[in-house]
This record gives C-alpha cells, sequence and structure tokens, in this order.
C-alpha cells in the first residue's frame, strides 16, 4: 500500500466548479478521502469535529431536495455551520445581480459557498470575484462535478477499479450537467464512455470528445459495466426532442430484456429524480443490480470529502 | 491658407490611386491632390505624412449609438468620439433605440444630436417595420426625406418572408437599401453561442451556423425576385459566404458586410464564461473564420463594419446566459484590419477599399474617394504603429471588447471631417 504522499494524490483548490479541469490525481484524492468519510454515516453518533466553526452556506436559485439536502448533512457531520438560501428564479430577476448577492453573503465571512444555478458558468463568475471557496452543485447545462464523484465512487467501491470499464450513459446527453461532469470523470480514470439516445439528445461533436456514440441502447448496454440512465426532462416532448412517451419508453428505456446485455455484474445507476416506467423500468430500478440509492449513500460521503479538502484537510486513504 | 498632407501614400480605390502624394485640403474639400512635391507649400500649414497612409475617410455602416434611450451605453456625442478616435469619419447608426428610429422625428433627433456633437458624420439607419415588430411596415418615403440612408431590423431579423419581400419591394420605391440581420430565430432557439464543440463542452446552448447560412439565402433570394437592393449584415458564417458568393454570380444586387471579430476570433473565446465575446451572430469556429478572410479577399464580403454595440457593466457582468449579445468595435477595427493586411489576407487598397469606398457607394452617401472638390473627409493611418490595446483609454462610454490587452500593428492617427481635425493621436 502506497501512501496519499507517495503518490502524490493532492487536492489543493480554492473551488471546486467542474470535473474537467480536474487531474486524475485530484479525482482520486477525493474519493479516498471520501471511502475514509464512509464509515461515520455508520455510527450512533454520526458527527465529527472536522469543520468545527466553519460556515457552509448553499446558495439555490435551482429547486433541489436530495442535492441541497446531501450538502447540508456532509456539513452538518464535519460540525460545520450551515446556512440554506433559496432563491426563486422570479425574486432574482427582479432583485439584485448575482455577484451582489455573493458579495453580501460574503461580507458575513462564509468558509464555502454551494451553489446550484440555471445558467451554466455561474459559479465561476462567483468563483472568480469571491474570495471563498465555490462548489459548484449544478450549473445549466454545464457540469454537477458532485454527482460526478460520487457516481464515480459508486463504481469504483463496487468494481474495484475505473480503468478499463466500459460505462453506458443512456438518454438526453444534450440537456445533462450530470451527463457532463460523468463523461469527463470516467474519461480521467481511464474508463470507456459509450452514450446513446435519440440523436435529438446527443448534441454534435461528442465523437470529438472521445465518446463513443450510437443511436441504439442495445448497442450501448451490450458488454457494459455501468448501464447509467438520465433522468428524461419530460418538457423536452413539447420542445420537439421526442414523439411520446411511450415511444421514448420503449427505445431509450431500460428493461430487464436489454439488462440482460450487460455484464451479469452490471451496474444499473440513475442520478434522481427516477421517471419510474419512462427512462427505467420499475423492476430494474429497484432489481439487484441497482445501485441507485448507494449512489445517494455515497453522495453525502463525495460532500464531506470535497467540503474537507476544500477547507485545506489532506488528502487520505490509497489509490484503487 | 490650407492645410498640405505632404509625402504621404494616397490609397484611393475609386481613383485606381496608390502612389506617394500631397494633399491640399482648403475650404472643408479636397482642393488638390497631385503627386509629391508638386504642390506649394508657401501660405499652406504643413502635415509631414511620410510614412503614413491618407484614405477617403472609413465609413462604419453598422453602430449601435444608444441614442435615444440607452444614453448610459453610449451617446451620439461618445460614439462620435469613438469613431473619429477609432480613424472613422462617419457612421451609419442602426434603428434599436429607444423608441425605435421608425418616424422621422427620431431620425431628425439622431441628425441633431450629431450636429450638435461634432464629431463624425452621422447616417441613420431607420426601421423595416413599426417598432421593429416585423408585423406594419415604416413610413419608408418620410424617413428618407427625413434623413435615413437605409432601412433594418436589425437586433432582430425579419422572420415573416413576406414581410420582407414587400420590405425590399417598398425600400426599392423609394431607392433605399434594406439591411439584413439574416436569422432563423427558431433554428437559432435560445441559442448564446454557435453550437460546436465549445459550446457542448460548456453547457451553453448553441446556435447552428444553419440558422445564418438558411436566412442569408433566403433574403438572396428575395433579392433576386425583387430587384430590390438588399445588403447582409455581419455575415459570420462559411455558408453564408457561399451563399451570397452564389446569389452575386447570378447577378442578385447584394452586398454584404462582416466585423472584425468575425475574422479575429473564433469561439474558443467564450472559454470561462467570457461575457466579451457574447455576440449575435455568435463567434465561429476555425473553418468560419478562414472563409470569412477568404469572403474578403475575393470581395465577396464587401464591407468591413463594427457592429459597435456597446454595454455597460449591468448587461455584461452577469451569468452568461443573461448577457447582452455584442461588443464595442469602433476603437479597435481599423488596427485589426491592419493585422488582415499585415497577415497577407487583404493588400491595403483592399482594406481601404471595405471601410471607406464600399461602404460609401453601398449606402449611396457620398464621401469614399480622395477626388478633387470632394468633402475633406480623411482617415490618416500609420501602419506601422504596434500599440496595446487598453479599454481605459477609449473614448467610447463602454468598455466591452474582447481585444483589451492584444497588441495591433497600426493605427489611425488623424481623422478630419470636412477638413476638421476630429482626432489627433498624440504620441
Amino acid at each position: 500500500m502506497q501512501t496519499v504522499e507517495a503518490q502524490g494524490l493532492r487536492f489543493r483548490r480554492k473551488d471546486l466548479l467542474g470535473l474537467a479541469d480536474l487531474s486524475r490525481a485530484e479525482i482520486q484524492a477525493i474519493l479516498n478521502t471520501a471511502v475514509s468519510f464512509q464509515e461515520i454515516a455508520t455510527r450512533s453518533i454520526k458527527k465529527v469535529p472536522t469543520l468545527r466553526g466553519k460556515t457552509v452556506i448553499t446558495l439555490f436559485y435551482e429547486p433541489s431536495t436530495r442535492t441541497r439536502t446531501s450538502f447540508e448533512i456532509a456539513a452538518k457531520r464535519l460540525s460545520a455551520d450551515t446556512v440554506n438560501l433559496t432563491v426563486a428564479a422570479s425574486s432574482a430577476v427582479k432583485g439584485e445581480t448575482l455577484i451582489d448577492t455573493a458579495k453580501n453573503l460574503e461580507a458575513m465571512a462564509p468558509d464555502i459557498i454551494i451553489i446550484r444555478h440555471a445558467c451554466s458558468g455561474a459559479p465561476h463568475l462567483l468563483a472568480s470575484r469571491l474570495h471563498s471557496s465555490v462548489v459548484n452543485a449544478g450549473d445549466g447545462l454545464h457540469e454537477h462535478p458532485t454527482q460526478g464523484l460520487l457516481d464515480l465512487l459508486t463504481v469504483w467501491e463496487a468494481k474495484g477499479r475505473l480503468d478499463g470499464l466500459k460505462i453506458a450513459i443512456i438518454g438526453d446527453i444534450a440537456h445533462s450537467r450530470v451527463a457532463r461532469s460523468n463523461i469527463h470523470g470516467f474519461r480521467t480514470m481511464g474508463s470507456r464512455v459509450v452514450v446513446a439516445g435519440p440523436q435529438t439528445m446527443l448534441p454534435p461533436y461528442l465523437a470529438e470528445l472521445g465518446m463513443e456514440v450510437t443511436y441504439s441502447l442495445a448497442e450501448a448496454v451490450a458488454d457494459a459495466d455501468v448501464i447509467m440512465m438520465l433522468r428524461l426532462q419530460l418538457e423536452r416532448q413539447g420542445q420537439m426532442f421526442f414523439s411520446t412517451l411511450r415511444e421514448y419508453s420503449r427505445f431509450f428505456g431500460l428493461n430487464t430484456e436489454h439488462l440482460k446485455l450487460a455484464k451479469p455484474d452490471a451496474l444499473v445507476m440513475h442520478p434522481g429524480p427516477l421517471n419510474r416506467g419512462v427512462e427505467i423500468a420499475p423492476e430494474v430500478a429497484d432489481g439487484l443490480q441497482s445501485a441507485i440509492l448507494r449512489q445517494v449513500t455515497n453522495g453525502v460521503a463525495v460532500r464531506m470529502a470535497v467540503l474537507y479538502l476544500l477547507s485545506g484537510g489532506e488528502a487520505s486513504g490509497t489509490a484503487a | 491658407m490650407g492645410l498640405l498632407l505632404k509625402d504621404g501614400l494616397v490609397v484611393d480605390p475609386a481613383q485606381d490611386l496608390e502612389a506617394v502624394c500631397d494633399l491640399l485640403i482648403a475650404g472643408g474639400r479636397i482642393s488638390r491632390l497631385a503627386p509629391a512635391g508638386t504642390i506649394p507649400a508657401e501660405g499652406h500649414q504643413v502635415q509631414d505624412c511620410r510614412g503614413l497612409v491618407i484614405c477617403p475617410g472609413f465609413i462604419d455602416m453598422h453602430v449601435h449609438l444608444r441614442e435615444p434611450g440607452q444614453e448610459y451605453k453610449e451617446t451620439i456625442a461618445t460614439g462620435g468620439r469613438a469613431a473619429a478616435a477609432g480613424g472613422f469619419t462617419a457612421v451609419a447608426c442602426m434603428p434599436n433605440t429607444q423608441p425605435v428610429n421608425d418616424t422621422a422625428a427620431v431620425t431628425r433627433f439622431i441628425l441633431e444630436q450629431a450636429d450638435r456633437a461634432k464629431q463624425v458624420r452621422v447616417y441613420p439607419v431607420a426601421a423595416v417595420s413599426q417598432g421593429s415588430q416585423g408585423k406594419i411596415l415604416a413610413e419608408y418615403g418620410e424617413l428618407k426625406a427625413a434623413g435615413a440612408v437605409a432601412l433594418s431590423d436589425d437586433g432582430r431579423p425579419v422572420a415573416n418572408a413576406q414581410l420582407m419581400r414587400r420590405a425590399l419591394e417598398y425600400a426599392h420605391t423609394f431607392g433605399l437599401l434594406v439591411i439584413s440581420h439574416a436569422e432563423d430565430l427558431d433554428l437559432a432557439g435560445n441559442g448564446v453561442m454557435h453550437e460546436g464543440l465549445v459550446s457542448v463542452q460548456m453547457g451553453l446552448r448553441g446556435i447552428p451556423a444553419a440558422a445564418e447560412t438558411v436566412a442569408v439565402f433566403r433574403d438572396c433570394e428575395l433579392a433576386r425576385l425583387t430587384g430590390a437592393r438588399l445588403h447582409i449584415a455581419h455575415v459570420s458564417t462559411a455558408g453564408a459566404v457561399e451563399v451570397i458568393r452564389w446569389a452575386k454570380v447570378r447577378g442578385a444586387p447584394v452586398t454584404a458586410e462582416t466585423a472584425p471579430h468575425y475574422f479575429s476570433l473564433t469561439d474558443e473565446a467564450v472559454r470561462g464564461f467570457n461575457t466579451n465575446a457574447k455576440m449575435n451572430p455568435p463567434l465561429r469556429p476555425a473553418a468560419d473564420v478562414a472563409a470569412i478572410k477568404q469572403g474578403l479577399g475575393d470581395g465577396t464580403l464587401d464591407c468591413i463594419a463594427t457592429d459597435h454595440a456597446p454595454h455597460s457593466v449591468l448587461e455584461k457582468e452577469v451569468e452568461f446566459d443573461q448577457a447582452a449579445n455584442g461588443i464595442i468595435g469602433l476603437e479597435t477595427a481599423v488596427g485589426l484590419s491592419l493585422k488582415l493586411v499585415q497577415e497577407g489576407v487583404l493588400t491595403l487598397r483592399q482594406m481601404v477599399a471595405s471601410l471607406s469606398t464600399h461602404p460609401a457607394r453601398i449606402l449611396g452617401v457620398g464621401g469614399g474617394t480622395l477626388q478633387e472638390g470632394q468633402p475633406a473627409d480623411i482617415t490618416v493611418l500609420d501602419p506601422n504603429r504596434p500599440w496595446t490595446v487598453d479599454v481605459e483609454q477609449f473614448q467610447s462610454k463602454s468598455r466591452n471588447s474582447p481585444f483589451h490587452g492584444w497588441q495591433l500593428p497600426g493605427r489611425a492617427v488623424m481623422t478630419l471631417v470636412a477638413g476638421e481635425i476630429r482626432y489627433r493621436h498624440n504620441t
């Protein structure tokens, strides 16, 4: 076993804005640290004093239940003080600018600001103006790095490695920040990424980004180690991206038949919330191969690791 | 007593002239243009122009001066100062002010403000449709009588093809040019940058090149159908260049312009969510940039116009999706164009034609030549005076330029309008 120092696994950044800019060693450092935090959730007193006296603000311009809750639980388990702000989009339009809001928050000396925003790049705008650390909790269609990290952790934990795995990502790649973060994360860690969906939902240039692209769900899941289903945004129907839910489900929804094409121990994942019976059949979502709830559990550990490392903590654990 | 510009390289494509000459200005007009050393200096103020290039005054046929209505971004006076400092003796200002320039009263107001500002000549472009709403034609006859030189709903396209047809015919009736902002709004959707590799990586909604190209094709066909003069604004795609070339070969009465940012920057400039790289049409990839350069070189694109679009920090220091489109261009256009000359994309003569001869002819406003007897609208360039762009030194009220910090090879060093020096570069 090598130590973290010996492998040069470090994470020394002010902000976590996306997985596109992270090196393999940085991602590994976060995953290792997350593993060391997993155990805290199993204790009867699920709290360590690591971030005592630190203030963490969640600033959400989009509705979210699980991501905000996950960040809040992560911060509280590390003994940080948390403040949650949900800004209705309408009042933001009428009211002050994003920069003004953030500067006002910063005037109260928080250590970390966690932001979700409908506009791609909003966290980058804040990060360039603030001294506090900024964590991107989802920006527009761009990135959702902690989701990508928790997916990496879930696969690593189940498979014991990331290198050389076939990861199939199915659905609306074009509008998915989860897909973008996962594509960057898995590619950086040496996995092979295949994406599938109707052409309306596959942006151009994916091949140039190193992805294998197919319109066939069967082709994508064949011999896959991991099948990641993306949530279908139902409003895309009115925007001419697909015909009917029935047809979408038939050609791009994952059912038990498709699952047989994948490796026998293939992992089924979904970032949630599920449209049961649309992109994923209920028996698959609840089946033995489903890691969907494990993803949620790992989300807390990964976010603890991110908050800890951004606060200057040392990476821990060993490499895959 | 006149002003004698001595020993400068005079480049005047309208006279097929590129030679070292003396040029005498008197009474606001070009009184004599003759080979170097042939005009006696006695009794005149002499300006040594050795190493400098004397051009017919540059005309920027596409600017936004924001007055009336958005004077916090720019006024006719500040925009005029920026134009003069950038080497322009005249600008044509787009009608998307508040209120829209769709009535003779607004056109007259713009001209009065330009008279008061005493900077450069200002040629108002009036709206194609009332309020630029794309529904009812504006009063072209009255607008022309008030001083409008062309019609455009720039900023938004004329979505209805039938309205565009009627606009071309009605404009033709009054001898007015229609300038098309060619964009298929349905295809553009809610895109905020070019649809390509960069937009996919950044998670920004894309505007495909086809949104411009198909609209350019529609309007070129309508120009062929009606025989009315059409000018395509801010061409940015290889496809649009190809369509315009095709239409010109078939005799369509079509001309076109591009802007310096479309031959100087690619969509890579958006990385980092740089809102000063957000404009409409959007910055395109390298293949389009190459096609734009080629189109300028072979004459498919007639003009270089800036699409000078001043915005304050209120519109630009925000989320990329919410940032306003456009950049200022008046004070960098000449330097960026000289860079094309330096790169061998254009000859100096072609550059002068793109910035003066052609826009003057297309707008039908006079100027664009240094023939004796013409008003002395003159741009003097130093093509070999490298400088660093510093937005804090700009005359414009706004600072939204992606070229801050760029090294440019040369600049305008003197701008004369009707013989009056409106700008002189001091070093």
